[in-house]
């Protein structure tokens, strides 16, 4: 956040001894009469700390107690759940996807992300390339759903594909796919170990699609931070332009990228939208936020939704917090 | 003579390294603009198609909308306000999105103006607290709010999402609030104080004008994030006729998966508003959800 506030410490009010001596006279016991009345700090500090205790204090609490229940949660069942998720196939599965959504997701939004930030600061339209690419962040999961749906459109060979892919793909004259249900494609199946399937990349592109350009901005951001000089004086010394990118550039937004990186990582833990509208978290594409939706809507088993969502937090937690503390002192750099 | 020969071939070593240093930058340029095409193909290929006839859509691509001769139409959008509920969704919408944007924004900076300005036993430890619930997932506390806002019979209306909303933003947006409140400048509230305004003055006549830049990035991303929320509406406002227009589209995918004139359609009203805001706020939109992507 920045800040225009200095015109107003040019204010002469507050620079004024006079008027300060004049206003204490007026009202001599103020000072010390506010320091006393120590409990109004409570008054505005009650209606956030009710929210938070009815809507994430307890329901955190709750989940916990419950992952320890049985389906109804009318008996106590140990440890069952969470050896249920480590050993279902299913919920083995959804956690599977969720390791290939934090790093294909990670790898690529940051990537990308990267190399706009470079290069659009080096040309004149910088802002509108830019705009361009964040976009994306501005729409819904839902409506990104439809979008891709629809650039992912199928129909079987030797009809019109109406779906731009499909229309790519035949053009080449390459088999139409479905993109979203296939679940071993002939080409791309032996990229993966088996577990995992194919049709997760199609979905890792939308979210990529949505979030390059957060990690662009904040990158972007970093890089504007680099002073010129460092790399003039490097570049009058003939480093090429990659030497420059990968021994001075790269090491300075090394804690820039980390802090996108991380808060992907949560995003790609947490992620649910985009699942759960292109498949409704079908032909295995379940993540954990959408299978957990499921036990619990679907077959109403409390006690496994919860032990899915201890797990969710308990992944979140120690990134979250690395983020924190990075966020907090970048703040009192600034 | 010579002197006008110099200058021609001085202009012409200029125009030289001029074109030189253009096609050193020519892969640059041509990198830039096929990705930031690439980009919005997808979202160009659903307005094109939003405004063609169903049976154009189903038989050819959105790329053959170019040629001759062009038949566009208004009626996906006629038909999907009318007839698949949008245009009440729009507003149900607005009506979840404006006070889920105003109270939040509100609560969370009565909590900020605490947390910066009041001196008081325990404050650093409770404002860490506050802000490490940004941990929590939303799924996570599902199921436990909707038994609360089922026993209080609040589920299902605007107010029980409302505040669902309220809560679910506290967190950051204590957070981003504190932070900017606290670099405001102190002399400027200490003689304020001293020329007997009460603390309620202070922060609505003081804090909140000098506060605008980021009351504005919290408010947009807010605002954004509610409207463009599915699974808090999904759960909480088990209703279709106050459903947001996420639900409704949601819906519309899983009945009508293949008619893409009316999801098209659907989809690019959904959007409308927060392009709009995009071009007319950009500054305080990026600082927004670039901020606010923490929350996630």
């Amino acid at each position: 956040m920045c800040c225009p506030r200095n015109t107003i410490a040019g204010e002469p009010v507050m620079g004024n001894p006079l008027a300060n001596l004049l206003a204490r006279r007026r009202n001599p016991g103020r000072a010390r009469n506010s320091r006393r009345r120590n409990y109004v700090h409570w008054l505005w500090l009650l209606p956030t700390l009710v929210f938070i205790a009815i809507f994430l204090v307890y329901p955190v609490i709750d989940t916990f107690v419950l992952s320890f229940m049985n389906a109804d949660s009318t008996a106590s069942v140990g440890l069952d759940n969470y050896a249920w998720v480590f050993t279902n196939g299913a919920a083995q599965g959804s956690l599977l996807n969720n390791v290939l959504w934090l790093t294909l997701f990670t790898f690529l939004a940051v990537g990308l992300g990267v190399l706009m930030a470079v290069l659009t600061g080096r040309v004149r339209y910088e802002s509108v390339a830019k705009a361009f690419i964040f976009i994306p962040m501005a729409i819904s999961f839902v409506a990104a759903a439809v979008i891709w749906r629809f650039v992912y459109a199928y129909s079987p060979e030797g009809f019109t594909q109406i779906g731009l892919v499909n229309a790519a793909a035949t053009g080449v004259g390459l088999p139409p796919i479905a993109w979203l249900v296939e679940q071993k494609l002939a080409y791309l199946g032996q990229l993966l170990p088996t577990p995992l399937h194919t049709n997760n990349f199609a979905l890792i592109v939308v979210g990529v699609w949505m979030w390059t350009g957060f990690a662009m901005v904040i990158i972007s951001a970093g890089l504007k931070g680099i002073p010129t000089e460092v790399v003039e004086a490097a570049r009058v010394d003939g480093a090429s332009e990659w030497q420059i990118f990968r021994r001075i550039t790269l090491p300075i937004l090394a804690p820039t990228i980390a802090v996108v990186a991380t808060t992907l990582i949560v995003q790609a833990l947490k992620k649910f939208d985009i699942v759960w509208v292109m498949t409704t978290g079908n032909y295995g594409t379940d993540v954990v936020a959408t299978f957990m939706y499921k036990e619990m809507f679907s077959y109403q088993n409390f006690g496994r939704a919860g032990a899915l969502a201890v797990i969710l937090l308990l992944a979140i937690v120690p990134i979250m917090l690395i983020n924190i503390r990075r966020f907090r002192s970048e703040a009192q750099n600034r | 003579m010579s002197e006008v020969e110099g200058t021609v071939i001085s202009r012409l070593g200029q125009f030289g390294a001029g074109l030189r240093k253009f096609a050193a930058r020519l892969p640059l340029h041509v990198i830039i603009i096929v990705i930031a095409l690439l980009w919005m193909t997808p979202a160009f290929g659903l307005l094109v198609s939003s405004f063609r006839p169903a049976t154009a859509i189903a038989t050819s691509g959105w790329w053959t909308a170019f040629e001759t001769p062009f038949k566009f139409t208004l009626d996906n959008y006629g038909t999907v306000l009318s007839q698949n509920g949008m245009a009440r969704s729009f507003l149900n919408s607005l009506i979840i999105s404006i006070p889920g944007t105003v109270i939040p924004v509100l609560v969370a900076g009565f909590a900020a103006f605490a947390f910066a300005w009041m001196k008081f036993r325990g404050r650093d430890v409770i404002f860490m607290f506050v802000v490490a619930l940004l941990v929590v997932p939303v799924q996570m506390t599902l199921i436990p709010v909707l038994r609360l806002l089922t026993d209080t019979h609040l589920v299902a209306t605007f107010p029980g999402i409302w505040l669902a909303h309220t809560a679910y933003a506290l967190p950051f947006a204590v957070f981003l609030l504190r932070n900017f409140f606290a670099q405001l400048p102190k002399e400027l509230l200490e003689s304020a104080y001293l020329d007997g305004a009460s603390n309620m003055r202070v922060f609505f006549r003081l804090i909140l004008p000098l506060s605008v830049p980021a009351l504005a990035s919290l408010a947009i991303f807010q605002f954004l994030w509610v409207w463009n929320d599915l699974l808090v509406a999904l759960v909480y406002l088990q209703d279709p006729s106050k459903s947001p227009m996420t639900v409704t589209i949601n819906n519309l995918v899983s009945s009508f998966g293949t008619q893409w004139q009316l999801l098209t359609a659907a989809a690019f009203i959904s959007m409308m508003l927060p392009l709009v805001i995009f071009i007319a706020l950009q500054r305080y939109f990026v600082e927004g959800i670039t901020a606010g992507a923490v929350k996630g």
